[in-house]
């Protein structure tokens, strides 16, 4: 239990050392959905019937453009190595940075939501659904997009791969978190989706865990 | 059991069966093809409401059953190699990949070409169009994914581990038209109630399909043989160039 905590104190301390990196991440995600109001015009109907589109989606662009950072570091400067010496199984040292990852962007994310949602004039029964989906759903990108992450450890212009290789694993968590909202705005229970969701995150933490640890160990070889 | 897949592991038995099977399956694909293609084509009796552009359903449907039945293969292939490290689960596997790809891309495209007629739309966001999308980003996730690394086992491993995670998108895709409310129809031949299509279009169908399963066997089999010889000849060059220099 220690060294799990550990490494996820590890991260943060580094994170907010560096700082740049994960406010790049809510740079990123702040930006993108500005640019949409130049896209399709100015409209708040236009912009409160897509404005819950525009925020998940763009949360999954900001999730994968940080994902080449998840472990990049690490290998560079041989922690990985030691990570994956030491007594902790490496599916928990993984679910660990998984953790932090998700405390740094993904919850970052959710809290910045209803700002933006503010400024796409999202309807206002909308707020709840769309903050517990991301809630629900963040953390389950950040297990599946460290498969992706770890894989291209090594691989000549990984990075931008990790998009190509996470984002259809990521589609059913966007569809059900888009479907929460959507149920919500005609009416229907909200319960069912969030259970969807759930079940994905659960599905996530076995299967994000697993096979990130299997492509670290590929890595490091 | 076992003996005889491992058995199976082995490149220079692997060729002796590849060359002893390649010439039937050949032949055996071209009929079967060309049978049920102009069967189905020419002398299948038309759609009572879609007239004659149902006969792009011969190509449409075969290709798409390939498409899954490819990537299932494929994921089978790469979780031998992953749990007993055969290198010609590795080779097979990473040459399913662009016929699986391909066929994925006959199948979307001849669909589109059937949609616009059939509902007036070139394309349409419903769960089995989207779902099949996603698949041929699977496959092209694949191929980038073994191609990407300097080291070639190690881009096989990878590309292995992307296989196997992938494998959970062909019950959403066969199911796709189950669980939500689609456009695209629903399963007619493989339900548990028996296929609802008529005799007389069943049987082209059933043939083109069986053919496109001969011709995928056919094509993953030279593959399999042209990369071996490949690396032969990168062995042969190393040992030529090590030895001249």
């Amino acid at each position: 239990m220690n060294a799990f905590l550990a490494i996820i104190a590890r991260d943060l301390r580094l994170a907010t050392r560096r700082g740049g990196e994960a406010a790049l991440t809510l740079g990123f995600f702040v930006v993108a959905i500005t640019l949409f109001p130049f896209g399709v015009g100015p409209e708040p109907e236009l912009l409160g019937r897509i404005a819950a589109g525009i925020i998940w989606v763009t949360a999954l662009l900001a999730a994968t453009v940080s994902f080449d950072r998840l472990f990049r570091a690490d290998m560079d400067d041989g922690t990985l190595e030691l990570l994956a010496l030491q007594p902790l199984p490496l599916e928990l040292v993984v679910l660990a940075k998984a953790i932090s990852h998700w405390l740094l962007t993904g919850l970052a994310v959710t809290l910045l939501a209803p700002l933006m949602g503010l400024m796409l004039n999202l309807p206002g029964a909308a707020y709840g659904p769309l903050i517990a989906g991301l809630l629900l759903g963040t953390p389950a990108l950040s297990l599946l997009g460290g498969i992706g992450a770890a894989l291209v450890l090594g691989a000549r212009r990984g990075g931008a791969l990790i998009g190509l290789l996470v984002l259809p694993l990521f589609l059913p968590v966007l569809i059900f978190g888009i479907s929460a909202v959507e149920a919500t705005l005609i009416g229907m229970p909200l319960t069912p989706h969030l259970l969807i969701l759930g079940a994905l995150l659960a599905v996530a933490l076995p299967v994000g865990s697993f096979g990130t640890a299997a492509a670290l160990r590929l890595a490091l070889e | 059991m076992p003996n005889f897949l491992h058995s199976l592991a082995s490149p220079a038995r692997f060729q002796r069966i590849a060359n002893a099977v390649l010439p039937w399956a050949s032949v055996l694909a071209i009929g079967l093809i060309g049978t049920g293609v102009v069967w189905g084509l020419g002398f299948s009796p038309p759609d009572y409401q879609q007239g004659d552009t149902v006969r792009v359903m011969y190509i449409h449907v075969p290709a798409a059953w390939m498409a899954t039945f490819c990537y299932a293969v494929m994921a089978l292939l790469s979780a031998s190699f992953l749990i007993w490290k055969h290198q010609l689960a590795d080779l097979a596997a990473r040459a399913a990949s662009p016929i699986g790809a391909s066929f994925t891309a006959i199948a979307l495209i001849t669909g589109s070409l059937w949609g616009k007629p059939t509902w007036g739309t070139w394309w349409v966001w419903d769960a089995r169009l989207t779902s099949v999308l996603v698949l041929f980003f699977l496959y092209l996730g694949h191929m980038a994914l073994s191609a990407a690394f300097d080291d070639r086992e190690r881009g096989g491993r990878a590309a292995a581990i992307l296989a196997c995670v992938g494998a959970i998108n062909l019950p959403i895709i066969k199911y796709s038209v189950e669980w939500w409310n689609t456009l695209h129809q629903g399963a007619s031949v493989f339900r548990m109630d028996g296929p609802t299509i008529d005799n007389s279009m069943l049987w082209p169908l059933l043939l083109t399909g069986l053919g496109f399963n001969v011709l995928f066997v056919v094509l993953l089999l030279v593959r399999i043989k042209s990369e071996l010889l490949a690396r032969r000849i990168e062995v042969l060059q190393r040992a030529r160039a090590s030895g001249r220099g």
